[in-house]
């Protein structure tokens, strides 16, 4: 057997390994399920039938989608640079506490006024927050899986902090409620996101806001001289520096622009879903881990990170649904990982070309030698 | 200064603490140096946090044999997972920080970890065997050291054990230069005839095992109990250590302390009434390892302070 480069990536290739490695993963799962006594074919049809076609199950399922298309942009937008910003969990609760912020300032202007500037103050959170490791990278080499993950535990930490363990503007302390369990200020009307029903499906602004957000992050990258240096700086940074690309301030600006799409996400989170800065529900839901999956399976193509998330949603709102005794815990995450392991491995497919022959008896060494010609 | 003062208090239950970021952090010193970096750190930890609770509960024989089996079975259950990484980064040549992640998901919190705590049925009750500190109590109330260093568990000990070994193999061995030789360069190694696939293979394994034991430390004896999510991020706080520690397991205990000693701070407040919020402190050691990552971090100092220069390359004899 023989393992070569190819020198070409045919494109099929880039549907049919994903397609496969999630088929693979299925396999897996169905196995772990087995080996621990529960009915494989059952566990995933109830999965399948939670997640999209039980009544009401598919608009849960954009619901629990939106933040995973704003992490998984997060994430592919930086990783396309060779830039690790594993930060998206931070980046949205950074945006999460300003956008909740925004909204409470607001409340009495119109309700445009209000979500708009609550996606501003959104991504201008997410972009502090990714300036931090985008900065240390940038001008003093610091490593920024690191450091970006670090600050996914200081801003977790800070926002505990300011529902719980302070008496901050977003935090409610009127009310019997609020004093026996601290929780956040309820956002006014006017910050409440619309949504649109089509068919009976449906679609949050969020939602909406994160699509055209996958749309302007593909003409960045395919259509402008900003993105083309991006990737030439993810190829090969050094041929960028001696082309005379700017890399160190396009490094800061990819991290700003990543942690900015993560924060738009926690504004979504406040506007769209949950009505109030809520520490607990978002640092239990892990969607800055999960973007990451998204964007590697979707190879960091922002379509393919939106259609992704809509799976991978479907996979976490039929966990919430589940959650019970009879079914098992874990099972999303082990799901996840068992995908991504798949799609890792699938990987060496598109990049390699990979050769069954028989050695020629007489040349031992010929594998390492271009073909012999006849 | 009594055993019961801040300072006592926090430094012993800082070596206490820092223990399972030790062991984990020795396991991810020993892949790295062999190029191999393992983000999988968490999940690993979870896993064998979970299975050494589980061998507790579960198997029936003496306390001390059954102690050693969980510790076992915990360092079995994580080399498991580690073998996936080194299968993905090694034989497929894929990307090792996101492989690693991947590991993370799929056995941390949410994932594997979840499903066999769930599954097994060990979440709420008490372990039924647990580490305790064996030494006398006369050593354990002497004045100062009494507390810090007698009145430890066989853990703290044995990982003092693995320091020593973890050192004197990476430094005066020859499998222990071959490995580093691997983490340099590992095209001189291949044609010096080292196996090079074979050494990333055994160190990441061997990571994974002691990555194990780190979370069972948090299982068996620090919180002797399964909760999802028990390690609350400790395995990414060894991955940093790591670097803060040089590459070096002697400084990894000098920094698995301080780090415990941070996240003993808080508790150790509350013990004595003064009242800081827990969330900030508890934001200090997070902060410091960027803060130590910066000045750390230059070109020079990383070269001069040992980052394996082949760190999250995969090797391609063809491509060299």
């Amino acid at each position: 057997m023989r393992i070569e480069r190819r020198l070409e990536q045919p494109r099929w290739l880039s549907f049919v390994v994903p397609a496969v490695a999630i088929a693979l993963a299925t396999l897996l799962g169905g196995l772990v399920l087995l080996v621990t006594g529960h009915a494989p074919v059952k566990s995933f049809r109830r999965l399948f039938e939670a997640a999209f076609t039980a009544k009401g199950a598919l608009s849960a399922t954009v619901v629990s989608a939106t933040p995973l298309a704003f992490t998984g942009l997060c994430a592919a937008v930086a990783f396309r640079m060779n830039l690790f910003n594993i930060g998206g969990e931070g980046q949205l609760y950074g945006g999460a506490i300003t956008g909740a912020t925004a909204g409470l300032l607001l409340a009495h202007s119109p309700s445009p006024v209000a979500i708009g500037a609550m996606v501003l103050a959104g991504a201008a959170g997410g972009a502090l927050v990714a300036a931090i490791p985008g900065f240390l990278r940038a001008f003093l080499a610091t490593n920024e899986i690191i450091t970006s993950l670090m600050l996914n535990y200081v801003v977790g930490l800070i926002l505990t902090y300011l529902i719980f363990d302070t008496h901050s503007y977003l935090r409610e302390t009127k009310g019997f409620e609020a004093q026996v369990f601290p929780q956040g200020k309820t956002l006014p009307a006017s910050a409440t996101w619309p949504s649109w029903t089509v068919h009976g499906l449906a679609l949050p602004l969020g939602f909406l806001v994160a699509a055209g957000l996958a749309f302007a992050v593909w003409g960045l990258y395919a259509r402008t001289r900003f993105g083309f240096e991006v990737q030439v700086i993810g190829d090969s940074s050094r041929a960028a520096r001696y082309a005379g690309m700017r890399t160190r301030r396009k490094i800061l600006a990819v991290m700003c622009l990543s942690g900015a799409l993560a924060g738009i996400g926690g504004a979504s989170q406040d506007g769209d879903f949950r009505h109030q800065l809520d520490p607990r529900g978002l640092t239990a839901a892990g969607y800055g881990y999960a973007g990451i999956v998204i964007a590697a399976l979707g190879r960091y193509n922002p379509f393919a990170v939106v259609v992704l998330a809509f799976g991978l949603g479907g996979l976490q709102n039929a966990g919430y649904t589940l959650q019970s005794a009879d079914f098992p815990a874990g099972l999303v995450g082990v799901m996840e990982g068992l995908i991504l392991f798949c799609a890792l491995g699938g990987e060496i497919f598109v990049r390699y070309r990979v050769r069954f022959e028989r050695r020629a008896p007489k040349a031992p060494t010929a594998a390492l030698e271009p073909e012999p010609s006849p | 200064m009594t055993n019961n003062s801040l300072l006592v208090l926090v430094i012993s239950s800082g070596v206490g603490y820092g223990t399972p970021l030790l062991y984990a952090a020795l396991g991810e010193v020993l892949a790295e140096r062999t190029g191999v970096l393992n983000l999988g750190v968490e999940g690993m930890m979870l896993v064998g946090a979970v299975m050494g609770f589980w061998t507790v509960q579960r198997i029936h024989i003496g306390s001390t044999l059954v102690l050693a089996a969980a510790i076992g079975v915990a360092a079995l259950a994580a080399a498991a997972m580690a073998l996936i990484h080194a299968f993905l980064v090694v034989t497929l040549r894929a990307n090792q920080i996101v492989s690693g992640l991947a590991l993370t998901i799929f056995a941390g919190a949410g994932g594997l970890s979840s499903y066999l705590g769930n599954d097994l049925n060990l979440s709420g009750a008490p372990a039924r065997h647990q580490f305790t500190e064996p030494l006398p109590n006369s050593l354990q109330n002497l004045k100062i050291v009494g507390p810090i260093l007698f009145g430890q568990s066989v853990l703290v000990y044995a990982s003092w054990l693995f320091v020593a070994l973890v050192a004197v193999y990476l430094r005066w061995t020859r499998a222990g230069l071959n490995a580093r030789a691997v983490g340099e360069s590992p095209a001189a190694a291949d044609a010096m005839g080292i196996d090079v696939v074979r050494y990333r293979y055994l160190h990441t394994i061997a990571g994974g095992a002691l990555a194990g034991i780190g979370g069972a430390t948090f299982s068996l004896w620090l919180t002797p109990q399964w909760v999802d999510g028990l390690t609350e991020g400790a395995g990414w706080i060894a991955i940093a250590l790591v670097i803060f520690a040089f590459w070096r397991p002697t400084f990894c205990l000098v920094g698995a302390y301080f780090f415990g000693a941070l996240t003993a701070l808080p508790f150790a407040l509350q013990a004595h009434n003064v009242h800081i919020s827990g969330d900030l402190i508890q934001t200090i050691p997070y902060a410091a390892t960027v803060v130590v990552l910066v000045l750390v971090s230059s070109a020079v100092a990383r070269r001069r302070l040992g980052a394996p220069a082949a760190l999250g390359r995969p090797y391609v004899r063809e491509e060299r």
